[in-house]
């Protein structure tokens, strides 16, 4: 089967026809013609690869209330991304090759179309203790391994992940916090939380587990990946890290460039999420670090939530924000529309550099590669209405906020999976 | 002018005119109070219900007896600190209330913002009675009250705040208000219990008392928790009391003047000593007094017709 992509616009390559075949691309030329192709005009579109994420929550099995793999899916697929990696804390948890393959199965069978690579616990039950069977997982598909939003206060269990993943190919993704630094705080501990009357969290405790993760990768010499950097102080110790070899990588998420802790003023429990937002110094950091290759990826940690867990006191309000629906517009307003970055570099941080770490062939427009594709419209203004999203997930602090950059159609393998109507 | 909230929530967007009409208003109900006849009908035909997530006894009864001076029909719900995670939720509860006519809701609860979230969602007037570690404003604004009764003004004063910042929703609010009123605001605490970027605030913070009281014109204690000790905050009740308690030897460093001021309860010995607690300087007693005064104020304030919401 065919697909003749016509009369779009490749960021780098400027006007451009795209020729897929067996889920492929085949050809990218000015000005292609295939009798055989089945014709998609692209007509006043940029057509970009599809977004990989790198870090999502399902939520399914177990918690279905919030979000499952088949609303997931449709979400991812609307938002613009081709492949998620949805982590671990599930009900059951990810510890095992059944769970694993569970999820596998059902976005084969019932999802979107999106590719879904699970990520599997690091320690049985996320509890930190033991290390979960992370061979047999890895053997049924997962892609990495991560305790993600249980943060690992033991160095020597994380350590023993490193070097035991290694042997499968597993890299640990660390949701970085000390908990103790913590210290049931709410939001990022600063003036906004003083004023407030909110119990802060130090951006020590995300900074202390950072710095601790690059001294275990250097030592070891082990590849480690930083999830949802959120501080200037860690972008700065992974440009350091990275500047000495290290094997680290690192993501961000859209809502760490787009909000800010005066967010919080109103107490509006869709702000909540771990790390904390935090500040515009932190964002201006977070961007650089994007540009200059210390932030390697922009990840979602899409993290549904049920309506009643997020209309509740501020201190009971489970923490996370819906991402798929709005990430795309949000990386554009922050990274492309503020001159920070071009087009084509953006394409870098969401798909092809989060490709390039599950070593998947996708996450860029090039002959050989998976032709999982979108069609955007880079400049569409369009306001963000939660009401209107296909996660279950409603919770987002940008609800009401105006955008530009708009994806118009996802394909995977070169079947269109989502049309923005 | 007519008082210009819906809801009593903070200190923090409370102008200097509001604050003063309250003052005012509560100094005609401090005259009330002192008569034989303890009873008004301002509050004739409206409900006025306590809505108390934390155990309290001077707040709590200060209303309660507000309300009933004042010919409300008044009434309690006391919800254990666990239903705040497992009974019925804050929403539902604020729904109920409203539906069954309630014209004031006063809440008190152990979270920060929850009075907040409760008044953009009921129909009656929210009065916030302390939340979590964020304010007490009508704490505040019987301080505020008993100050200016004894100083006859607020603008230039200087008042020193000496205890568990960090945790104390009285200081918060206190902070707020009397930096609106023009008063100086010095605050003491060991580190550990001061909040941070606290003087973006406006206020002066020091870590010796004898520091924060030279020339105070108020020295207000503010109530040690032990679970904060528990807590790791600092090493003992009795090193704490040592260095930061409030006693007549460090009150010598203040005006000769001073008021001494706490809201209570006071633990006697750790943050303040009886002697200083009972001194003729002290009108931590005649504070309860104005806690009703101002309260029957603010109820009147917020159920007065016409009053316009924002």
């Amino acid at each position: 089967m065919k697909l003749l992509v016509k009369n779009g616009i490749l960021p780098g390559r400027g006007a451009c026809d795209m020729l897929v075949e067996d889920g492929r691309i085949a050809k990218i030329e000015p000005n292609l013609e295939d009798a055989d192709a089945q014709v998609v005009d692209a007509q006043g579109r940029c057509v970009l690869p599809g977004m990989v994420d790198l870090h999502c929550h399902l939520r399914d099995p177990g918690l279905e209330y919030k979000e499952d793999i088949v609303s997931g899916t449709r979400a991812a697929a609307a938002g613009g991304f081709t492949t998620v990696c949805c982590m671990a804390n599930t009900d059951p948890v990810n510890d095992n090759a059944v769970v694993t393959g569970y999820i596998l199965n059902k976005a084969k069978t019932e999802g979107s179309g999106v590719h879904v690579y699970p990520i599997g616990a690091v320690s049985k039950g996320l509890k930190g203790e033991t290390m979960a069977e992370i061979g047999e997982m890895a053997r049924a598909g997962i892609v990495a391994i991560s305790d993600d939003g249980k943060p690992i206060m033991n160095a020597q269990l994380l350590r023993r992940a490193m070097e035991y993943g290694a042997a499968f190919g597993m890299t640990v993704f660390d949701h970085c916090e000390d908990i103790h630094l913590v210290n049931k705080g709410v939001m990022n501990e600063g003036y906004n939380s003083t004023l407030l009357g909110l119990r802060g969290t130090t951006r020590a405790a995300e900074e202390v587990q950072i710095a601790r993760d690059a001294i275990l990768a250097e030592t070891l010499n082990l590849p480690i990946h930083i999830c949802h950097v959120s501080t200037a102080g860690g972008v700065r110790i992974i440009r350091e890290a990275k500047a000495r070899g290290v094997k680290i990588t690192a993501e961000t998420a859209p809502h760490y460039l787009a909000g800010t802790d005066d967010m919080v003023l109103s107490y509006n429990a869709a702000t909540k999420v771990n790390p904390p937002l935090r500040l515009t110094e932190d964002q201006d950091a977070l961007i650089e670090g994007l540009c200059d290759g210390t932030i390697d990826a922009i990840a979602t940690d899409h993290a549904p939530h049920h309506r009643d867990e997020k209309e509740v006191e501020y201190n009971l309000a489970l923490s996370g924000i819906s991402g798929f629906e709005t990430a795309f517009a949000l990386g554009m307003e922050a990274l492309v529309h503020a001159h920070h970055m071009s087009l084509e570099d953006y394409v870098k941080v969401v798909s092809t550099n989060p490709a390039r770490i599950l070593g998947k062939n996708c996450g860029e427009l090039a002959v050989g590669k998976d032709a999982d594709f979108l069609l955007v419209d880079p400049n569409e203004e369009w306001c963000i209405d939660s009401r209107k999203f296909l996660s279950k997930g409603k919770n987002t602090p940008f609800h009401g906020t105006m955008v530009h950059g708009r994806v118009k159609a996802t394909f995977v393998g070169g079947k269109c999976i989502y049309r923005d109507e | 002018m007519a008082f210009k909230h819906k809801d009593l929530l903070s200190l923090r967007d409370v102008e200097r005119e509001e604050i003063e009409m309250i003052l005012s208003t509560a100094a005609s109900m401090r005259q009330l109070l002192d008569s034989p006849t303890k009873k008004t009908a301002h509050l004739q035909g409206k409900s006025i219900v306590t809505l108390f997530y934390e155990n309290s006894t001077r707040t709590r009864m200060s209303f309660e007896l507000a309300s009933k001076y004042m010919s409300a029909a008044a009434a309690n719900i006391s919800a254990s600190a666990s239903s705040v995670q497992k009974g019925e939720t804050l929403l539902d509860t604020g729904r109920t209330l409203d539906r069954m006519g309630t014209d004031v809701i006063i809440i008190r609860h152990p979270m920060s913002g929850a009075p907040h979230l409760l008044a953009q969602h009921v129909n009656a007037a929210v009065i916030n009675a302390g939340d979590g570690i964020n304010e007490h404003p009508t704490q505040a604004l019987l301080d505020m009250f008993t100050i200016k009764r004894h100083k006859g003004r607020l603008d230039g004063l200087k008042v020193a705040i000496v205890g568990d910042v960090l945790h104390s929703r009285v200081a918060r609010s206190n902070i707020f208000g009397l930096h609106t009123m023009g008063a100086e605001v010095a605050l003491c605490a060991p580190p550990t219990l001061m909040p941070a970027q606290m003087e973006e605030l406006g206020v002066k913070t020091y870590t010796r008392v004898e520091e924060a009281v030279e020339g105070a014109d108020v020295v207000m204690g503010l109530r040690i928790q032990k679970e904060r000790q528990e807590e790791g905050n600092f090493p003992s009740l009795r090193e704490y009391s040592e260095f930061f308690g409030i006693n007549e030897e460090r009150m010598k460093y203040a005006k000769p003047d001073a008021l001494i001021m706490h809201p209570g309860p006071i633990n006697r010995g750790v943050e303040i000593t009886s002697d200083a607690a009972d001194c003729e300087q002290s009108v931590i007693n005649e504070q309860v007094t104005s806690g009703v005064a101002v309260r029957m104020a603010l109820l009147y304030l917020l159920t007065r017709k016409g009053v316009q919401s924002v």
